[in-house]
């Protein structure tokens, strides 16, 4: 048995910075469950455990097998150059639409000054980046929709160095599998390699022509048009390119790995 | 060794083929998980502000386990939901059944409906408001996966997504898709209730269909002969 967080709140997007909706669903749970098993209760922790039968072993391993199984379905339907629609600068939200696992004001900014990329595994050259450094590399801009896998998605223009070409320049192998995200805030994310070189997947410093704020990822951050918005790290600070895969932040939790859309 | 095969030959067809039965309770289940995660997935990003739904009826305790559901359950909605139009197609169920609708017909049993006058004595033949809605639902299923293919994949098959407007408009398509399926389980459990032997029949393949009946029908299938 372990806790399982609400992640449903998670990652919702909170326009206003009110009391913590994560919070709120936790304590509506333990007052509902509570209601049920009466006061001789586990504690708050034996609470907040699941019951669902989606946890059960061998109805998780089948669930988990056949969303492996969809990731391959996603990676033979991906159309590598198939572009995705884009939008005129008046459709743009600003600012966009915060998401993570956590609320906006626990967002902990990133120093630009000291902040540097380091680069990891098949990679030529390996000398970190300074965000002086990157934010000189040619710039493409995008006006992209952006997709949450809860459902909402809003229209945003972000720009920054083409991740092909970044990879290029530095002599990644490109014919590696994956390329993961390391963030400041322990969040990992991977793409699949195809998904990294798309013309369309950049890595973002700047929002509707500004500098990216601290709360959507400032220095540095993904920005694709083929994934779901958790597949977008923010607030990168090392890039690795490898062959092995590593589960990541939500397909630990159960959520696809593969999020193409 | 000349033993004759009894399975295939000597028992009388009904109503209900057995592939049909497998086919429909496999259909019931596949719904069953796919509203149920559905309405889990809805429940994060609401279309309506007054509608949530509550936690003991979706599938699924978190997002996760939600979205596992659906995207399992899909498989096996599109995958029995081809089989079973194939089978209807090929078996020429579908045009025995389901055709000739007469809007006449339509009109005239739905007054009698009203009028407590409908006859159901006969589960070999559906009335003209039966056909309307068992041809209505396929359809709406047909839709509902075009349109779950549309947000799945909004990108990938952007010229398909691109045929609804916005994305969000694809989700309200789906959606009330999946309402009009909720609308036709309604009322056909509640018949199938009221007239408990349709619901028998679902499951021991119902009355045995009369051999002048079936030679009448067009194209009468072998696979029929197999109960």
């Amino acid at each position: 048995m372990s806790i399982r967080f609400p992640i449903a709140a998670i990652l919702r997007p909170h326009k206003t910075l009110g009391r913590s909706p994560t919070k709120r669903l936790a304590v509506d749970d333990i007052n509902r469950r509570g209601l049920i098993r009466g006061a001789a209760s586990l504690g708050a922790l034996g609470l907040l455990t699941g019951c669902d039968v989606s946890e059960e072993p061998p109805v998780q391993s089948l669930l988990r097998t056949v969303s492996a199984w969809n990731d391959g379905v996603q990676e033979t339907i991906l159309r590598p150059s198939h572009l995705a629609p884009t939008f005129s600068p008046s459709q743009v939200v600003k600012p966009p639409r915060f998401n993570a696992y956590y609320d906006i004001e626990d967002v902990k900014p990133v120093d630009g000054a000291t902040w540097k990329l380091e680069l990891v595994g098949r990679i030529d050259n390996k000398q970190p980046w300074t965000a002086q450094q990157l934010y000189q590399l040619p710039e493409q801009e995008v006006i992209i929709r952006h997709v949450c896998v809860e459902g909402w998605d809003y229209i945003g223009q972000w720009s920054g160095p083409n991740l092909r070409d970044f990879l290029h320049r530095v002599g990644a192998d490109l014919t590696a599998k994956y390329v993961y995200f390391i963030c400041s805030d322990d969040y990992t994310e991977s793409i699949d390699m195809a998904s990294a070189l798309h013309p369309q997947t950049i890595l973002a410093t700047k929002y509707a022509g500004d500098v990216i704020t601290d709360p959507f990822g400032y220095p540095l951050r993904l920005r694709t048009s083929i994934k779901l918005g958790y597949k977008n790290a923010k607030w990168i600070k090392a890039i690795e390119v490898s062959n092995d895969f590593r589960e990541t932040f939500w397909s630990k939790q159960g959520f696809n790995w593969f999020a193409g859309i | 060794m000349s033993k004759p095969d009894v399975t295939a030959h000597s028992l009388p067809p009904r109503l209900h083929p057995l592939p049909l039965r497998i086919m429909h309770w496999i259909n019931a289940l596949a719904i069953f998980i796919m509203i149920g995660s559905g309405w889990k997935i809805y429940n994060d990003d609401v279309i309506f502000g007054f509608l949530h739904f509550p936690d003991w009826l979706v599938i699924g305790k978190w997002a996760q386990y939600g979205l596992q559901w659906h995207f399992f359950g899909m498989w096996i909605f599109v995958l029995n939901g081809l089989a079973y139009i194939s089978y209807g197609i090929a078996t020429g169920r579908f045009r025995r059944k389901l055709f000739p609708i007469s809007v006449r017909e339509v009109f005239a049993t739905i007054g009698e409906a009203l009028r407590f006058h409908l006859r159901h004595d006969d589960l070999t033949h559906y009335n003209a408001v039966q056909k309307v809605l068992y041809l209505g639902i396929m359809l709406v299923g047909i839709l509902i996966v075009i349109s779950g293919l549309a947000l799945w994949k909004p990108i990938q098959f952007s010229e398909l997504a691109g045929l609804f407007g916005s994305f969000q408009t694809i989700r309200l398509v789906h959606f009330l898709c999946m309402s009009a399926i909720l609308a036709f389980i309604l009322v056909h459990v509640t018949l199938a209730l009221l007239v408990p032997q349709s619901l028998v029949a679902m499951v021991t393949g119902g009355p045995i269909v009369d051999e002048g009946q079936r030679q009448a029908a067009p194209a009468a299938p072998e696979i029929e002969a197999t109960p």
